[in-house]
């Protein structure tokens, strides 16, 4: 009697396992299976539009054969890079300020919340705000407003992955340095920073990956040119609006070539996160 | 161990601290004598590690942290607790050897090097010269002579307790304090740090904070008990140990409590 209860409980807590891992499973195939859907329709879409002339060449009026998007190549790579070069700075100077400066204070505490909640801010409204900004007094779209709405997004990511990798810094480690005579300045610079310099670097790529495939921020700010222009206080072109364009737009031509940039885009996005994805797990003792 | 023969090199008058409103220390009066071992032992919150603390001004790192009343640094007399006192000057004379091994995530040499570079030194030949010096005192040189450009992470605990050891020495500060150094180390790595207080004290003067009673007799000269944020008992590690004078250093040593 008693055994053929406790027998019923262990299978019917057996039909719950498997109900359970069914479901689980079932949820992740659903995503995986987006997911690989989008990856095989750019690959089999953009790999036959995919040739040097892409890269090598300005684009063609409408109608007539070739040309490609070295304009948004070259304008993606500045836009991107000149967002980058303002934003690591500012990002890890932050970071260190919420961690090394900040940790008892009521004020970076209200930072830090403010700053988690830019992290997942819509990023067209971050463009009409550098479009109110730069783009409104100058009268006109430029490149380099569009890097500063993209470093405005890549801020509050190097910034807060700074913030969280120096506070798994032992305190013992800075207490060593502050014993030796250190100043804050110093323990900061060759111990904090030296401790957590790969998470740092982590944050970093996180960052760039993040601003590279947006196309809001940059709609009102960088706005688009069809020439290759290396000056960023012109409007200049960049892969995401240009896929947006050529997407949109009516001929054939177009499409295969927003295509095969759709491809470049969201390989090299790929491969920042496996890159950022490798150097989290080859991660040493600290940082 | 003549008590009267050297001089002393730290002395704390009346000295009171607290963390907040919670008065941790009160009235200390203490001497610790140069070249020589002190020890201060008392059972866990008794405050022994918050005074340690004191003499090189840790406790400024944190903030709600207030002291009260000397603690004098001789020969010149300087108050390390006093307004005009510059705690990274303190530092630079006082050094410190923490409870867990806590090398920086640097190379050997420049775990060393470290406080040196602090100093000012930046002369490769006089760095050299230096660190090897230090870890000949630390006696860790001939384990790592080969491998001075390795991270300090791939020593064991007790080599890198004693890489702390010869970090803190490198700098030639005047007093060198321990705060239970030996608490996270196995008896092998125990012995030779101990082995290494008593050869150290001939260079500079030693405050050792422990748990281990045991540890305490073996290695100080001058042991303090304290309990409840009060000095209890103070003098001759000898005269502490065989006939206290107070009731509860006696409980304390026997080990009727603690």
């Amino acid at each position: 009697m008693e055994d053929k209860h406790l027998e019923r409980i262990i299978y019917i807590r057996k039909i719950k396992s498997v109900l359970f891992l069914g479901i689980a499973t079932l949820t992740a195939l659903y995503g995986i299976v987006w997911l690989a859907w989008i990856l095989l329709d750019v690959i089999i879409n953009g790999i036959k539009f995919l040739n040097l002339t892409l890269f090598l060449e300005d684009p063609t009026p409408p109608g007539i054969e070739g040309g490609g998007l070295k304009h948004a190549f070259i304008g993606h790579f500045i836009i991107t890079g000149i967002a980058t070069l303002i934003g690591i700075p500012v990002g890890i100077g932050a970071g260190v300020f919420f961690a090394e400066y900040g940790r008892h204070s009521v004020f970076v505490k209200a930072l830090r919340s403010i700053t988690d909640v830019i992290v997942s801010f819509p990023s067209i409204v971050i463009g009409t705000l550098v479009y109110a900004l730069l783009v409104k007094p100058v009268g006109h779209f430029m490149g380099i407003s569009g890097s500063v709405a993209l470093a405005l997004l890549m801020i509050p990511v190097v910034a807060i992955t700074t913030d969280e990798i120096l506070k798994l810094v032992p305190n013992s480690l800075r207490e060593a340095g502050f014993a030796l005579g250190a100043y804050r300045w110093q323990v900061i610079k060759d111990i904090s920073l030296t401790a957590a310099k790969r998470g740092i670097l982590t944050g970093i790529i996180l960052g760039i990956a993040r601003i590279s495939g947006e196309t809001a921020p940059l709609l009102f700010t960088a706005f688009n040119n069809s020439f290759t222009t290396t000056n960023p206080l012109q409007p200049m072109a960049s892969l995401t609006v240009t896929i947006f364009q050529y997407a949109m737009g009516p001929y054939e031509e177009w499409h295969s070539q927003a295509w095969a940039a759709s491809l470049v885009l969201t390989f090299g996005a790929l491969l920042f996160f496996i890159l950022a994805k490798t150097l989290i797990h080859s991660r040493t003792r600290y940082g | 161990m003549d008590s009267n023969s050297s001089p002393v090199k730290i002395e704390t008058k009346n000295f009171n601290f607290f963390y907040g409103d919670f008065h941790a220390l009160k009235d200390i009066n203490l001497k610790v004598y140069e070249n020589s071992i002190t020890a201060i032992i008392g059972p866990s919150g008794c405050g022994k590690t918050t005074l340690l603390r004191s003499f090189n001004r840790m406790h400024d790192l944190y903030p709600g942290n207030r002291y009260e009343g000397e603690i004098i640094l001789y020969p010149d007399g300087l108050n390390i607790v006093g307004k005009g006192a510059d705690p990274i000057a303190i530092r630079m004379r006082i050094g410190m050897v923490f409870q867990k091994p806590n090398p920086f995530p640097k190379s050997i040499y420049e775990n060393v090097a470290y406080g040196l570079k602090l100093k000012g030194i930046k002369k490769k030949s006089i760095l050299d010269e230096k660190v090897e010096a230090a870890l000949r005192s630390a006696a860790l040189w001939e384990e790592v002579r080969d491998r001075l450009y390795e991270s300090a992470y791939s020593l064991s605990g007790g080599q890198q307790q004693r890489l702390c050891i010869a970090r803190a020495i490198a700098p030639e500060p005047e007093v060198l304090l321990f705060d239970e150094p030996t608490s996270a180390l196995d008896p092998i790595s125990t012995a030779k740090i101990e082995e290494l207080v008593v050869e150290l004290k001939k260079k500079l003067t030693i405050v050792i904070v422990t748990h281990n009673m045991q540890q305490a007799a073996r290695v100080s000269d001058y042991t303090a008990f304290m309990y409840m944020g009060q000095l209890v008992e103070f003098g001759p590690t000898e005269k502490i140990f065989t006939k206290p004078t107070q009731q509860l250093t006696e409980d304390y040593i026997t080990g009727r409590f603690g």
